[in-house]
């Protein structure tokens, strides 16, 4: 079908596909193009997003789900997910704390998750999220002063429409995957940051401050740039293990750094796993790349990946501008039956660029899970520089770990080094903190977490001893 | 305070301790020698509580508790510490760190509570000064990078800060050059006390110069076959072991 016939095609469905639906908040499961019309209606979004996401909406249509990773589960009805709901209504969720799953609520208490929080986190219905409504206007005044603009996406789209037309699609097309094309067509919600020329952001940025962000969404779709010289660290994610009815999560981040800009990224995930036999987990398929666009520009990746049944996620760098860095710090730790498939990307366009990646994985369980990681040297990124360190920890016999290291080297004068090693958490470690009186639970962490000091250092502060708890909390029971 | 009996341990179906007695009272050194592979290392670690040995017969006593019933961690807080012939690293984690871990853990069990800062750091500081350790080591990971010698003075240092009531060092002569060894010896001298006994396992009589025992054991194929005083390690440097095993054979 021609590009112009499919466009009216689009445009008159548009124009009758949705408009009865408009008073009602949720569309009935299903996915064609009316219900795309309704979500971009909701959102008062301009024309072209509809047509944006139409485009991206077609382009899925034609592909297939990604079937290389090493991952198993079982087909994902697509029509059968609601793209749109408002949400809950207070009557629909738990009442109080006592109608909370004790477990969750364990978890919480291990984690020190203050308890006013700990009701939002679980869905409760609570009018006063936090009591931080005083500190959330200081930190939007602050923003403002500075000129960084940080909000919701569909807020972007209405407010800044130039900046976010400039920008969105730029780093991870709409056709780019899967799970990608399809967050084009239906995303909802996610942040949008942007850090205007020679600005260092004030204050490190959390989705955790923003309005709005109690119900993440199930297609988040964030963009950040940053202008000439600007700098930005960004941290995404909590914690707390989070429930979700959605089942499905297909996230995209796009990161535009330009000359000089550097941005930082910063991610601790830990969704609901699902129970012992890994029911009701969350299915966590991320589009994650950072674009250094400018001359010696740098995007640094850090990520701590605790949670989800599936984990399919590849933060990557396109290292475009001369010298620019892309640098990835990876913990990825599954226990019981959970599955991760993860690593990062970075390709080398420019002259000098440079990229680090340390990715640290650690099996328990009956989990399983693959590093994969691709270095590419484009022919023109002359002096173009790699390391490449994956280390992998398998705690007791029944899990797996696997790595799949890639790299296609265009240009001669690059350097490329690879350190990998797998070890199982040696007997002789446990049994030599035992035998000094340290019971084994608490040897196990003091080892694990001595494992991931790279990449725990490379996070903000009260992340890294948050992300040291978790790893504690998931990893109980993993021995003995 | 320390009472092994009859004791027959197997690792993979393979006998190693085939009938071992021994006594250590408290305020005593005993230093157990015999050629390789006679189940010298067997024995501590079977005391320590190592996995893939298998007791088949016997018990041990540690002040009249049953060890072989205790778990690992158990027996180390109870005052059996092990020191080892082949030191793990341990990457990332802070040697004061697992120090302090180990500290605390063992002042639980006794129901103290945590030891303040300043005076953990006081202590360690005076300790590794007697090791001759520079308080460097403190902050790097767990003998990761140490040579030979520093693991073994880790080794010992651990020791002094931990003060067990029975201390047994795994050939932690091996690999010491002579000042290395005067240091370790040094260390392992300043925890002689009349409460406190220590268990030598060696292969060479050297050691012995430096830290002097109060009993001699020589172990042969899974048994002792002779004790004595500090003299028998002499003998036994001067006539070899085949001259225990043609004793004893007699």
């Amino acid at each position: 079908m021609a590009s112009e016939e499919m466009e009216q095609l689009v445009r008159r469905e548009y124009k009758q596909g949705f408009v009865t639906d408009i008073e009602s908040d949720t569309v009935p499961p299903g996915l064609d193009e009316s219900t795309i019309a309704f979500i971009s209606q909701k959102k008062e979004e301009p024309q072209w997003m509809l047509e944006w996401r139409l485009e991206a909406y077609h382009q899925w249509l034609k592909m297939t789900p990604p079937s290389w990773a090493h991952l198993e589960y079982p087909p994902i009805d697509y029509q059968a997910i609601s793209y749109f709901s408002a949400p809950k209504k207070p009557e629909d969720r738990p009442q109080s704390l006592d109608e909370v799953d004790p477990k969750l609520l364990e978890t919480y208490e291990k984690l020190g998750i203050p308890l006013h929080e700990r009701a939002a986190l679980a869905g409760v219905a609570v009018d006063a999220v936090f009591d931080s409504v005083s500190v959330t206007t200081t930190f939007k005044e602050k923003l403002h002063e500075a000129g960084v603009i940080f909000c919701s996406i569909s807020e972007a789209i209405r407010e800044y429409p130039e900046l976010v037309r400039q920008y969105l699609g730029t780093v991870v097309p709409q056709s780019d995957n899967y799970f990608a094309a399809l967050n084009s067509a239906v995303f909802t919600d996610g942040s949008f940051v942007y850090v205007p020329e020679g600005v260092k952001c004030p204050m490190e940025l959390s989705t955790y401050f923003r309005i709005n962000a109690a119900n993440t969404g199930q297609f988040e779709r964030t963009l950040i740039v940053c202008d000439k010289r600007a700098q930005v660290s960004y941290l995404e994610g909590c914690t707390a293990p989070q429930r979700d009815e959605n089942q499905l999560h297909a996230a995209v981040v796009e990161l535009v750094a330009l000359e000089d800009a550097y941005i930082k990224y910063s991610t601790v995930q830990n969704w609901y796993p699902g129970d012992e036999d890994g029911k009701g987990g969350i299915y966590n398929f991320v589009t994650k790349r950072g674009d250094c666009r400018g001359d010696r520009s740098r995007i640094s990746w850090t990520q701590v990946e605790t949670g989800s049944a599936i984990t399919w996620k590849y933060p990557s760098c396109m290292l475009r501008g001369k010298e620019s860095v892309g640098e990835f710090y990876s913990v990825a730790v599954t226990n019981g039956r959970q599955q991760a498939d993860t690593g990062t990307k970075m390709i080398h366009i420019g002259e000098n660029t440079r990229s680090t990646i340390v990715a640290k994985g650690i099996a328990a369980g009956r989990s399983d899970q693959a590093y994969r990681g691709l270095v590419k040297i484009g022919p023109r990124a002359k002096g173009a520089r790699n390391y490449t360190q994956c280390d992998s920890l398998l705690i007791g016999d029944q899990c797996g770990a696997h790595t799949f290291p890639y790299q296609e080297i265009g240009n001669s004068t690059a350097t490329v080094e690879h350190e990998a090693t797998t070890s199982k958490i040696a007997d002789d470690q446990l049994f030599y903190c035992r035998a000094r009186g340290i019971d084994e639970e608490d040897a196990v962490s003091m080892i694990v977490n001595g494992f991931c000091k790279d990449v725990f250092q490379e996070l903000p502060m009260e992340f890294a001893v948050e992300a040291e708890a978790l790893l504690n909390v998931t990893l109980e029971g993993s021995v003995g | 305070m320390l009472e092994v009996k009859d004791l027959h341990v197997t690792v993979e179906d393979k006998a190693i301790l085939k009938g071992l007695n021994l006594t250590i009272n408290a305020g005593e050194v005993h230093a157990i020698m015999g050629p390789n592979g006679a189940g010298k290392s067997t024995l501590s670690a079977v005391i320590a509580g190592k996995d893939g040995y298998e007791v088949t017969q016997g018990t041990i006593l540690f002040e009249g508790q049953d060890v072989l019933e205790m778990e690992i961690e158990e027996r180390a807080r109870a005052g059996l510490l092990l020191g080892f012939q082949y030191p793990v690293e341990i990457p990332g984690v802070k040697n004061i760190y697992l120090l302090k871990a180990a500290l605390n853990a063992q002042r639980a069990a006794r129901g103290e509570g945590e030891i303040p800062a300043p005076e953990f750091m006081k202590l360690v500081r005076e300790k590794s000064a007697e090791m001759k350790m520079d308080p460097s080591f403190l902050q790097r990971a767990v003998n990761e990078g140490f040579s030979g010698g520093e693991k073994k003075r880790n080794e010992i240092l651990q020791m002094l800060v931990l003060q067990p009531k029975l201390a047994m060092l795994d050939e932690i002569d091996s690999g010491l050059d002579i000042d290395a060894m005067k240091v370790v010896a040094d260390g392992v001298n300043s925890l002689r006390d009349a409460n406190r006994a220590i268990l030598l396992v060696t292969h060479y009589q050297r050691l012995l110069n430096h830290i002097e025992p109060d009993h001699v054991h020589v172990l042969v194929d899974g048994r002792i076959v002779k004790s004595g005083d500090k003299d028998l390690a002499l003998e036994l440097e001067a006539r070899g072991y085949d001259w225990v095993l043609e004793g004893s054979a007699a």
